[in-house]
């Protein structure tokens, strides 16, 4: 059922990550990605391979649902290592009728390839752990400073949390009008690309339509219950940090400080 | 003292046509006043288009008279930099559950009207609690809404309105999207509110069966307050009601037609148990006689009978049917 | 001929750990030119069912034949069963989208491709079938009434003149009047074209008089198939099922178990006034 739709991929379990400050949760997975591009050599690989499993041995979350959200970017996974494979000049190592492998090209194909794993895996390892408005939160109060540049934080994290809601919603209704056009002879899977498109205009104005007024509706209700914007408000679930959160920090901190040495000693 | 209080008001609003020049006036209530005293439970009944949604969007500031004046706990609804102290004592909620719950958990939804007001965490905390066991919805607050029936996400409603602590409650056809259990679960909720927790209860339906548990029931049409009464009296006059296409409770409507066909019955009867009562004095050929003193047994039978025929009289326990 | 359905069973997500049975093993016979009423609490089934017998939903197990053709094999017109039977769904007036009126009754017959005379004959016919006036058929839908929308949402699906039709809670968020309006005119449809009606309902007073027969389902199976009269007898395990009988019905029991000798068989208010006159020995006028 539609319904069940778990947005953001969250995955339900008790562990010391999902515990953690929606904040140091964003922080670090920033820092890590950052991380990956800072120093080219093996030991820091190796090191964020560590690094990486550690985490996700805290999470307690199941290998597979990580490697699920690789399916989606295997097409630029492999065309990035193409690219680097054939493209990178120097020295042959394989001639393929016209194409070549360089030395070079192998060996930026292969690093290329294991930071994009690394990347994918620790950005969803955020998203795996920390619920869609947990997120939003953490986003709100973390880029809280942006303020100052006239950013509209709050609104933007109350527009995600909205969208959030009413995107099962949504697409239960979708699903309601497409059913109830095909009962009436409506047709949304023949025909080329134009006349689909076509066929889309019976489902897509209801929907719009709909999505205005639960819109309208939504207005009406929020502003009956006193919202008036971010000014004033208090929080019914602050973010504090907690000890757990500020030791996340230090460790954070401190793989970075060993990533930055190995780059440098080694 | 009067929480809500209205004047003259009327409320006018534009007809354009589609390139939007004036084609002319409508006029959606016209010339209403009306007052309703701290903690009675007040119903407006009518047909769509009757203006009694338009009346109720008045009270909660959302509009602003035409002309005439609109007042809650003593404020002019037309003081601009007042709107939020009006919000705060009468609260509103909407028909379409989906389309008012803010929150993606129950809590949450409910923490939102406080959080608005500025109230501190803890606070808050308390009064979500609060609001949500006082209809019933407290082992649902972690929930998320979209797994709620419709009748649960209403109370839910109310919940977040009740956790402003308002001194009144506007209730727009809360029940029109429901199916019939949730319609029972919303006015249970709303009649909790008012007995045990002292609101005032402003109910907008059209569904005259929930009209009987009112002190005053208000019959709105074309914009005016048509007819007004304890609802025994708006119930004693059927014809008018029908004239209004409103629908009459089966149980009123059969004393009527058994009054019609000669039968003597009491005026503007509206439970079944009132029925019973009045029929069992009529003269029944072959019957056990009427007054004749009846066994316990007998009556413990009936009164199960009479609860179970749908919340229809006044003494139902507070009971809440677990959705799925 | 009208329709069979066979040990119909439908389980959502097969695959999923703990399968959800939304139907199990219903067989029904809906022959032609009847009024059927289908009731249920929130989540009995009967939706999906309703879904089943045009073809938007297939079944996991069992049949469903079509004036004697199995819906699910292999060639059958799925199309032209939508067009025989005709399904209006709750809240039809969501699927409005055209520019006016006309064009959006229009729609259905359109997509059986049919001559632009017929498309317009048949349009013309559905909404006065529906008793929306001539001076509407110009306006964008979107400014009609609610009650007028929903009017044009089942002439929309009448347009496709169907042999069965279905109606999934036509009433729900009406006021009174819209509410009588809509179904009289059902009626008024059903006595005129003998066509089928299933029509599935909260109101259990509304059922009992209008229909001819109802189905009670719960819990995904068929309960009860039977004529009104006898099926609300059954009002104490309709009341398990979250359902229940029409008022009337409560206050005859109550009168009979005062000891009042009134036939408690009655489920309109027409019929319980007169059981009442007749055991009070007055036959009424």
């Amino acid at each position: 059922m539609l319904r069940d739709i778990t947005l953001g991929q969250y995955y339900q379990t008790e562990s010391v990550i999902h515990r953690l400050d929606p904040r140091v949760k964003l922080a670090g997975t920033l820092l890590y990605i950052i991380s990956l591009f800072l120093f080219e050599n093996i030991a820091g690989y190796v090191l964020g391979a560590l690094f990486l499993a550690l985490v996700i041995g805290l999470s307690h979350v199941p290998f597979k649902f990580m490697v699920r959200g690789m399916k989606a970017i295997l097409f630029l996974l492999l065309i990035t290592v193409g690219f680097n494979l054939f493209l990178t000049p120097g020295e042959t190592l394989v001639r393929l009728w016209k194409l070549t492998i360089t030395r070079e090209g192998l060996h930026n194909a292969v690093f290329m390839a294991l930071r994009l794993c690394y990347l994918i895996i620790g950005s969803s390892i955020m998203t795996l752990t920390t619920t869609p408005n947990h997120l939003t939160d953490g986003m709100e109060k973390g880029l809280r400073p942006l303020k100052v540049f006239r950013v509209p934080v709050h609104e933007v994290a109350m527009i995600m949390s909205i969208a959030l809601r009413f995107i099962p919603i949504l697409l239960e209704e979708t699903d309601k009008i497409m059913k109830a056009q095909i009962a009436r002879g409506a047709d949304f899977e023949s025909g080329n690309l134009i006349k689909r498109a076509k066929a889309m205009v019976p489902l897509l104005v209801p929907l719009f339509i709909s999505a205005f007024r639960r819109a309208n509706d939504l207005a009406m209700a929020m502003e009956a219950r006193c919202y008036h914007g971010g000014e004033g408000r208090t929080k019914m679930k602050p973010l504090v940090y907690r000890r757990r959160d500020r030791l996340a920090y230090l460790c954070l901190l401190l793989y970075m400080g060993c990533k930055v040495a190995v780059g440098v000693l080694l | 003292m009067s929480i809500v209080k209205t004047k003259n008001l009327i409320y006018e609003y534009l007809r354009r046509d589609e390139e939007g020049n004036v084609e002319g006036v409508n006029r959606a209530v016209d010339d209403v006043s009306l007052q309703v005293r701290q903690g009675e439970f007040i119903a407006i009944v009518g047909h769509n288009g009757s203006g009694k949604s338009t009346l109720a969007k008045h009270v909660n500031a959302i509009l602003q008279p035409t002309r005439g004046t609109v007042w809650v706990d003593g404020i002019d609804t037309s003081q601009e930099d007042r709107v939020w102290a009006i919000r705060q004592r009468a609260g509103m909620v909407f028909q379409n559950p989906d389309n008012q719950i803010i929150g993606q958990l129950v809590e949450e939804d409910v923490g939102f009207g406080p959080e608005n007001l500025g109230v501190p965490t803890e606070e808050i905390w308390k009064r979500v609690e609060e609001s949500l066991r006082a209809v019933g919805m407290y082992q649902y607050r972690s929930h998320s809404p979209n797994r709620l029936s419709g009748g649960q996400k209403q109370r839910v409603s109310i919940a977040g309105v009740l956790a402003m602590r308002p001194q009144c409650i506007v209730l727009d056809e809360p029940t029109a999207m429901l199916d019939p259990s949730g319609r029972k679960e919303v006015i249970h909720a709303v009649r909790e509110l008012n007995s045990r927790e002292k609101v005032t209860v402003i109910l907008i339906t059209h569904y005259m069966e929930e009209v009987i548990y009112a002190d005053h029931v208000y019959v709105m049409d074309q914009g005016r307050v048509a007819m007004e009464g304890t609802p025994r009296e708006i119930f004693s006059r059927v014809e008018e009601l029908q004239k209004l296409r409103l629908d009459v409770p089966q149980v009123t409507l059969l004393a009527y037609e058994l009054q019609q066909r000669g039968i003597s019955l009491p005026q503007g009867i509206l439970t079944t148990q009132e029925l019973v009562k009045a029929l069992k004095r009529q003269e029944w050929p072959g019957a056990k006689r009427e007054d004749a003193p009846h066994t316990d047994a007998d009556s413990v039978n009936v009164s199960a009978i009479l609860e179970e025929a749908g919340g229809t009289q006044a003494g139902e326990e507070a009971q809440y049917g677990t959705d799925h | 001929m009208g329709l069979t359905i066979e040990h119909v069973s439908y389980v959502y997500d097969p695959d999923a750990p703990l399968p959800q049975r939304a139907l199990e093993d219903i067989c029904l016979t809906i022959p032609e030119g009847q009024f059927i009423g289908i009731i249920g609490h929130t989540g009995s089934g009967k939706s999906t069912l309703m879904q089943h017998l045009n073809g938007l939903v297939r079944a996991t197990q069992g049949h469903i034949y079509f004036n004697g053709q199995d819906i699910d094999a292999k060639g059958f017109d799925k199309k032209e069963l939508r067009s025989k039977v005709g399904l209006v769904f709750q809240y039809p007036e969501h699927q409005l989208f055209e520019v006016d009126v006309f064009s959006d009754v229009c729609f259905g017959p359109r997509n059986l491709g049919l001559p632009k005379e017929e498309v317009e004959r048949r349009a013309r016919e559905a909404l006065a079938r529906v008793g929306l006036w001539e001076e509407l058929y110009t306006q964008s839908p979107f400014e009609l009434s609610g009650g007028q929308k929903r009017r044009v949402a089942i002439a929309g699906v009448l347009a496709m003149q169907p042999e069965i039709l279905i109606l999934d809670e036509p009433t729900a968020g009406l006021d009174p009047k819209g509410r009588r309006e809509i179904l009289d005119q059902i009626k008024e449809l059903q006595t005129q074209t003998n066509m089928t009606i299933l029509l599935v309902s909260h109101s259990m007073e509304d059922v009992a008089e209008y229909v001819d027969r109802i189905i009670v389902m719960n819990h995904g199976k068929v309960i009860y198939d039977d004529v009104p009269r006898k099926v609300f007898r059954r009002y104490r395990e309709l009341e398990e099922m979250g359902l229940g009988a029409p008022q009337v019905t409560y206050i005859l029991r109550a009168l009979r178990e005062e000891g009042l000798p009134v036939d408690v068989d009655a489920i309109t208010v027409e019929e319980a006034a007169d059981r009442i006159l007749q055991a009070l020995g007055k036959e009424g006028k």
